[in-house]
């Protein structure tokens, strides 16, 4: 039986978290907190809202993405875990441990030893061997190279860079150097790893590749990732628990499949109404749980499988029904092709919605 | 009757500043003495147009009231509070410099006691070792040994022992302000007009304190002065190869949990070479100019030939050891400049 999100363990936890830029946020940050708008805020105080009362929790073991277009503020969210930067106000509890109260001694350690990073443009130090960037967490734990070594060539192996170790970075491509950044990541050993739109400067066909990669290796190592976005496909495809952050506050988060079903206002349905439906959304979504086998059935399919593979498999045939089966072979609900026809259409691009505002 | 009178009788100041201002003993300004000696003695002030007017400075008004300061009161002021302040000045600084006085002394007299087919072999070497280009060696080699040829040797020898002493202690202690400057913005403020002053200062004012302060026979004093000249590149370029660094490798630094020490020696300095190289090259350029101007106050090497040549108008002399200075000068650039390009390319490779 798969784990339920209630079942896990809660590693990272963002209480009630703000963060105000200007000259005097505490002072903001009371307005913020009567109700005024971000507009409102930076006409009349002069301050910008970055992050407006965020709650999230984050599982063990899963890929929390948060994604928001440019200036919804995720890249500062995703700072504040790591306390790159200072919150206004708010806790971040790592691991039963407010991250607030830590001084210099025990963030270092907390850096060091439980989160890893990948950054957007990648920050690789121009001026170390491929080997020695992906040693880094090693190296300033005080690791000796001869000790790091095999350990650093053990995950450039991984990420397939086994023979570009002693190159310098600059004399890799882009994808090249972020699978150089994952290695770095990757051998620091640490639970959780940060992903600061990781893959949003690849090319399309290299950013899936990574995609792949990163979805292989955390089936091998199950950490605790938080990834950033800007891309509601690669969200999609890596999420299992999807945050969707504008202007500075969630808008909705859940399983990336229920937000897909139940979009929570304007802004997330005009959001999901561009996507390929048929690829993201899965069998499980749509099908009718009971266990009760039904006459009729076409074929079995699993409930993990997109609705493009059902699809496929049906040649297109609409008045179908398959059994939906999981990995010991037994019947968790049935797939009326109909219904799953009537999934493909997007839940209406709302009247109201930025999209008909925008081309009124 | 001077112009400005009504200044101080409308101010009521007259009493302060006593009676008239004939029979005082001040120094006489220069338009007095002009006055005399043209105008024939005494005699009303003649009027004063409008188109003559001159500006109310010290000198004016002091023409009108006898108390009022002239302006050679201000020039003699800084120097009264200067030679009063000498004293403990010198009590301080002179054990603190001493160590300068005999690293310059021992330099100079190490050179020039090591016979020259050793010398010349060593300079050859550190060229090899920072550039490691065999067109530099050959040209290094020849400027050498021609300007021995020409009997230069002993004084290009002391000229390059000075620079080497006064560069290595520039970049001794410029790296480490330049390193302050760039951690603190309030003190990049403060430090940036003292660095524009010590640049922009003309090099022979920074000799006539230096030469109240220390014995002209002592190193030490033309040491400090192009120790004072000399320092501001490297100090500037390395706040600003620091400040250049890129944030984005910052910021994965400071994400791995580096400290500020594994920040400055592992990412900030090596990233920020090519700058601070680029400080030391200029810091060593300057010190052969000020080494020039220092044989004012002692300062052996080829100076020294060109002051005689422009005291003695021996023009062959001074043109003789103007070129010599120039060809230390290239060859300093160019070895500097290679080993430079070596750590860019390390870079960049």
């Amino acid at each position: 039986m798969k784990q339920t999100r209630d079942d896990k363990r809660t590693t990272v936890e963002i209480r009630h978290l703000y963060k105000i830029f200007g000259d005097d946020p505490k002072g903001a940050l009371a307005h913020v907190e009567a109700g005024m708008s971000k507009t409102e805020i930076l006409k009349e105080h002069n301050h910008v809202v970055g992050l407006n009362d965020i709650n999230v929790e984050v599982k063990d073991g899963d890929i929390t993405v948060m994604m928001g277009l440019s200036g919804s503020g995720k890249s500062t969210l995703i700072r504040h875990l790591n306390r790159l930067i200072e919150p206004t106000a708010g806790e971040v509890v790592v691991d039963g441990d407010d991250i607030m109260a830590y001084g210099d001694e025990a963030l270092r350690r907390l850096r060091r030893e439980k989160m890893s990073m990948v950054f957007q443009n990648f920050a690789l130090f121009p001026h170390r061997t491929v080997l020695e960037n992906a040693a880094l967490a090693l190296a300033v734990r005080g690791v000796k190279r001869a000790d790091y070594e095999d350990e650093a060539r053990r995950w450039l192996d991984r990420v397939g860079l086994g023979g570009n170790a002693d190159q310098y970075p600059s004399a890799l491509s882009g994808g090249m150097q972020q699978r150089v950044g994952l290695a770095r990541a990757l051998t620091s050993n640490a639970p959780i790893m940060l992903m600061d739109e990781a893959f949003s400067a690849l090319d399309p066909l290299i950013r899936t590749d990574m995609q792949d990669l990163l979805l292989e290796l955390q089936a091998e190592l199950s950490k605790t990732v938080v990834f950033i976005s800007h891309d509601l496909d690669e969200a999609l495809k890596l999420a299992d628990h999807l945050v969707i952050l504008k202007d500075g506050y969630v808008v909705q988060q859940d399983e990336p499949q229920a937000i897909l079903m139940n979009p929570g206002d304007d802004y997330i349905i005009d959001f999901i109404s561009d996507i390929n439906r048929a690829r993201v959304l899965r069998v499980r979504s749509v099908m009718r749980a009971t266990a009760q086998p039904q006459p009729n059935v076409a074929g079995q399919v699993h409930p993990e499988d997109t609705l493009e593979k059902v699809i496929a498999i049906s040649g297109g045939e609409t008045g179908l029904r398959y059994a939906v089966t999981d990995d010991e072979g037994r019947q968790v609900g049935i797939l009326e092709m109909q219904d799953l026809v009537r999934a493909l259409v997007p839940t209406g691009a709302s009247e109201s919605g930025m999209r008909t505002r925008a081309s009124a | 009757m001077a112009t400005y009178d009504f200044v101080f009788d409308a101010l009521g100041l007259r009493g302060w500043c006593g009676e008239a201002s004939t029979d005082t003993d001040a120094p006489m300004s220069m338009d007095e003495l002009l006055a005399q000696s043209g105008g024939g003695g005494g005699g009303a002030a003649p009027a004063v147009s409008l188109w003559e007017l001159p500006f109310p400075s010290m000198d004016a008004l002091n023409d009108a009231c006898a108390a009022f300061p002239q302006s050679r009161e201000l020039t003699q002021g800084l120097e009264r509070g200067f030679l009063n302040a000498k004293d403990a000045m010198s009590f301080v600084l002179d054990p603190l410099t001493q160590p300068l006085s005999w690293a310059l002394e021992s330099a100079l007299y190490g050179i020039l006691t090591t016979p020259w087919w050793i010398v010349i072999p060593i300079l050859m070497a550190i060229t090899w070792f920072v550039s490691r280009s065999w067109g530099l060696l050959a040209f290094v080699t020849l400027s050498i040994a021609g300007l021995a040829f020409i009997d230069h040797y002993d004084y290009a020898m002391q000229t390059l022992a000075i620079i080497f002493v006064c560069a290595f202690i520039c970049v001794l202690i410029g790296v480490p302000i330049g390193i302050a400057m760039s951690r603190s913005d309030s003190f990049q403020n403060g430090a940036i007009p003292v660095l524009d002053m010590l640049q922009t200062l003309p090099p022979f004012v920074y000799l006539i304190p230096l030469i109240f302060l220390f014995s002209v026979t002592e190193p030490k004093l033309y040491g400090i002065a192009i120790i004072l000249y000399a320092i501001v590149p490297v100090i500037r370029l390395t706040n600003l190869g620091i400040r250049m660094v890129d944030p984005h490798v910052m910021e994965a630094a400071e994400a791995f949990g580096m400290t500020r020490r594994q920040k400055l020696y592992g990412v900030q300095i090596p990233l920020a070479l090519p700058n601070i190289m680029a400080g030391v090259n200029q810091t060593i350029m300057m010190s052969l100019a000020m080494v020039v101007i220092a044989s004012l106050v002692s300062a052996p090497g080829l100076g020294v030939l060109v002051l005689r040549g422009i005291r003695n108008l021996e023009l062959g002399v001074g043109l003789v050891a103007g070129l010599g200075i120039v060809i230390l000068a290239v060859i300093l650039d160019r070895v500097t400049k290679a080993s430079l390009a070596r750590i860019n390319a390390q870079q960049k490779s």
